[in-house]
């Protein structure tokens, strides 16, 4: 049976950051990574652009076999890991093989949501979740002239804009009543629908899809308010849920995803989770959430790998804060903390603009913008941080990112 | 992967004027808005601060970039953008700490500083000497593939720079040498041995505090005889130089022997409990020189020994501090090629964390303003060329800065300072007339053996 020092379950953002601050600390500990896909390394968020023909499939790999070899790292492609026996330190793979470990870290991300819509099942649809589901989903873009997209959140709305720039009359099925609803408000979110809406997409918002059923060559959607739509392409985006099947019966805690403390222990002595499958702490209370997003992944396998070698400059995990960066039809829009925690102390928008600050006291709580330029890597610091504004508030308000850029500057210089 | 290259902003020296941030638009967008600049320079208050790509070791913007399109050039320590990869997700962003990867609207694409492959326009641009490219990095790298000619584990105090010092200078020197370690802090932190084994890996001995030089001269000649080329070369301190060792290494200065003598001048016998020496500076606090009721310090000032050197037209003498590694170097490459030649002098200043009272982690903070405030002048003399400012000495910081950074001056009265601070004009005064070679000494010098 082969050993390893480490084993790394997983092989995107969390799964790589962790091997690098373990490398940092320990240069020689075996070092052993599974993974599921049987690709090279790469990132879940590179997809709508493998969908979109800007990224080649074969130029999205974040690392090659000379990288592992380098870092002496053993690299098993096309395995999953189907169970964990905490207790002996083994994980079994689909392979059938068995490996023994002195430390794993749990990074296997998370996986499509299929909602419970009846007839869901016998249609013919594509989720966006691997390569593999990105190339098919490239390959299908030229033959696609009608196409539906079930959820407008970020893997929704990408496949929509990417679907209509293909020249496929798009509609977006959203349950919610605005598009991405988790990073932005109403007027934000109306900016953002405005724009699809401009490019002929169209989005049914607060619709729910009540039946799915085979009709014609594709598929006929049929919604609670009774509208049928009938798509060539019918694209599931309704959400991702961490990967934990295979946790069952390991004794290892697991709620929506693998329950971890501040330097990303699972429950069980040896075991980490880090990435979308981690459910750790929050940032604006102690309760732990699910942050699934690529920033949070790298910080949070940093965490863990260096909990993993005994790193001593290790620094606990500040808790998750929801932010993200969303390109649409050459717009940038923003999302750094929360739209709830605290006031919001500016907010203007107009057709092509928008701005909103949210602090608490004097602190930076949450800053949204479309198309206004910030910097949201210093506003995550000066959240983080909890830095007092109250100085420079009013230059704050009304320049942010100058202001911000000053504060960073003359703090973390 | 080394050290590297980096762009240096002082804060200090920046009036705003923008330079910078004009050449770099040009440069990089041709354009003559400021807003596509790669270096962002942003008013806070009555000062400015920088908003610019730090070439983090462990960059955020590349672990955060789904797409590989950022990575770190382990050659030069740049963080490249391909564009053929980049997806414009803006996740980097997200990453970076320091508004140093940023949209630009007019690119339609993430831009960051590339440093112009080495040679930064804004640097070039910065009149005021806010912005400095450090290549102080590449020494390291060269350096680091020499051998180190010490054992590990020297016993010097926390925080000293003097086994840098050592070690640096040895690995540059090269292991065809027989180093003389007279008594002092070098030989007291182990580097002449114990127990029958020396903290070498070069023949070292351990002369009288007297008679350093001319032991030197006699290896020196005895394996020049034998046909060898040796390196005759002395690790003294400023105790052992300036004071009861002058004789002969004024001597051998004289004869021009052919020898290289590296002075670590930490003002004082600091090794043996921190007693007072002629290069100790006035006013400063030692156990020969106490502070109480009547005492306040020293009543004489220092010493200036390297210049006392340079009246011996050697063929080489200079200054060096290690918080100007750059300069110490090419100054010690000088002085390795002038000691084949002649008498070859090198003062370096070496502050003393246990003997000046400063926390152990402000060494080159303390050697750096000793520097900046003109209270340790850098330069250098060849006979030839006469004596050479190699550091720019206008703009100093005050005196007092330097002053109160060290408990030995703690007591100083306001007439001290005073002293100390006409004592600094002086000096600068002196050395500025020999650079300029209006000095009589400077061509008395001048009109020497050269």
């Amino acid at each position: 049976m082969e050993e390893t020092q480490y084993l790394i379950v997983g092989a995107s953002h969390a799964a790589l950051s962790a091997l690098q601050a373990i490398r940092m600390q320990d240069a020689e500990g075996s070092i052993t990574l599974v993974t599921r896909d049987d690709a090279l390394p790469y990132s879940p968020t590179v997809l709508p652009y493998v969908v979109s023909g800007r990224s080649a499939p074969e130029r999205v790999a974040l690392k090659d076999g000379a990288w592992f070899e380098q870092n002496k790292v053993g690299f098993i492609r096309g395995a999953a890991v189907t169970a964990v026996d905490a207790a002996a330190r083994r994980a079994k793979l689909s392979s059938g093989a068995e490996i023994a470990f002195g430390k794993l870290l749990l990074a296997t991300g998370a996986a499509p949501i299929l909602p419970p819509i009846p007839g869901l099942k016998d249609v013919k649809f594509h989720v966006l979740r691997s390569l593999d589901d990105a190339v098919k989903l490239n390959q299908a873009l030229p033959n696609t002239k009608q196409a539906v997209v079930l959820g407008a959140g970020l893997v929704g709305m990408h496949a929509a804009e990417n679907l209509a720039k293909a020249g496929a009359a798009v509609t977006v099925v959203e349950m919610q009543p605005r598009v991405l609803a988790g990073y932005f408000d109403a007027e934000a979110s109306a900016i953002i629908e405005a724009a699809f809406a401009a490019k002929g997409i169209k989005l049914m918002l607060g619709a729910k899809v009540s039946r799915c059923e085979t009709a014609g060559g594709g598929v006929r959607v049929t919604t609670d308010s009774g509208a049928a739509l009938d798509a060539d392409l019918l694209l599931v985006a309704a959400g991702v849920a961490p990967v934990t099947d295979f946790l069952a019966g390991s004794g290892v805690a697991v709620d929506r995803g693998v329950l971890v403390d501040d330097t990303m222990r699972a429950s069980v002595e040896g075991i980490w989770a880090a990435g979308d499958v981690a459910q750790a702490k929050g940032f604006y209370d102690e309760a732990r959430i699910l942050n699934g997003i690529l920033p949070s992944a790298v910080e949070q396998g940093k965490i863990a790998g260096m909990a993993m070698a005994g790193d001593p400059a290790l620094k606990p995990w500040p808790g998750g804060v929801p932010l993200n960066t969303y390109t649409f039809f050459g717009q940038q829009a923003v999302s750094v903390g929360s739209q709830d925690v605290g006031e919001v102390v500016r907010k203007e928008a107009d057709a092509k603009r928008y701005l909103k600050i949210v602090m608490q006291g004097n602190r930076l709580t949450g800053i949204f913008g479309i198309n206004v330029p910030f910097d949201p890597g210093v506003m995550w610091e000066l959240i983080l941080r909890r830095i007092d504004l109250s100085p420079v508030r009013a230059a704050f308000i009304d320049e942010p990112q100058k202001t911000a850029r000053a504060i960073m500057s003359r703090t973390w210089r | 992967m080394g050290a590297y290259s980096t762009i240096a902003f002082k804060p200090e020296h920046c009036n705003g004027c923008n330079a910078c941030m004009t050449v770099c638009a040009t440069a990089k967008a041709g354009s003559a808005d400021i807003i596509d600049s790669r270096i962002q320079i942003v008013a806070d208050g009555d000062s400015f601060e920088l908003a610019m790509c730090r070439q983090c070791g462990d960059p955020k913007c590349v672990s955060n970039c789904p797409a590989a399109a950022l990575d770190k050039d382990a050659g030069n320590g740049v963080i490249a953008w391909d564009g053929s990869k980049c997806v414009n997700c803006l996740l980097c962003t997200v990453g970076c700490a320091f508004g140093g990867i940023v949209y630009n609207a007019a690119a339609g694409h993430v831009v960051k500083c590339d440093t112009c492959d080495g040679d930064p326009a804004c640097v070039k641009a910065c009149e005021h000497g806010a912005l400095k490219y450090l290549t102080t990095a590449n020494i390291y790298n060269e350096v680091g593939d020499l051998e180190d000619l010490f054992v590990p584990g020297l016993a010097g105090c926390q925080g000293c720079n003097t086994e840098l010092i050592m070690r640096h200078a040895m690995r540059r020197i090269g292991p065809d040498t027989v180093l003389a370690t007279p008594p002092g802090c070098i030989p007291g932190m182990g580097s002449v041995g114990y127990n029958g084994l020396t903290g070498t890996k070069v023949p070292v001995f351990h002369p009288l505090l007297t008679n350093t030089a001319s032991m030197l001269t006699g290896v020196k000649r005895h394996y020049k005889r034998q046909g060898r080329e040796v390196n005759a070369v002395a690790l003294a301190g400023d105790g052992g130089a300036s004071d009861v060792g002058f004789q002969s290494l004024s001597g051998a200065a004289e004869r021009g022997e052919q020898i290289l003598f590296l002075c670590v001048d930490n003002e004082g016998y600091m090794n043996t409990g921190m007693q007072r020496s002629s290069c100790t500076p006035f006013g400063a606090w030692t156990s020969t020189t106490p502070v109480g009721e009547r005492g306040h310090g020293k009543t004489q000032d220092a010493k200036n020994l390297p210049v006392i050197m340079m009246m011996h037209n050697c063929e080489y003498v200079a200054t060096a501090s290690t918080a100007f590694m750059e300069d110490l170097y090419d100054k010690l490459d000088r002085a390795i090629a002038a000691s084949k030649r002649g008498f070859a002098y090198l003062h370096i200043y070496s502050p003393c964390t246990t003997g000046w009272r400063f926390p152990s982690a402000e060494n080159i903070e303390v050697a750096r303003k000793a520097v900046e405030a003109n209270f340790v002048l850098l330069w250098e003399f060849n006979p030839r060329e006469g004596l050479q400012l190699t550091r720019d000495v206008d703009h100093a910081l005050s005196i007092a800065d330097y002053l109160k950074a060290l408990g030995k001056y703690r007591h100083l009265s306001a007439d001290q300072i005073e002293h100390i601070q006409a004592t600094v004009e002086k000096n600068v005064g002196f050395i500025k007339g020999l650079a300029e070679g209006r000095h009589p000494a400077m061509a008395q010098a001048m009109s020497g053996r050269a």
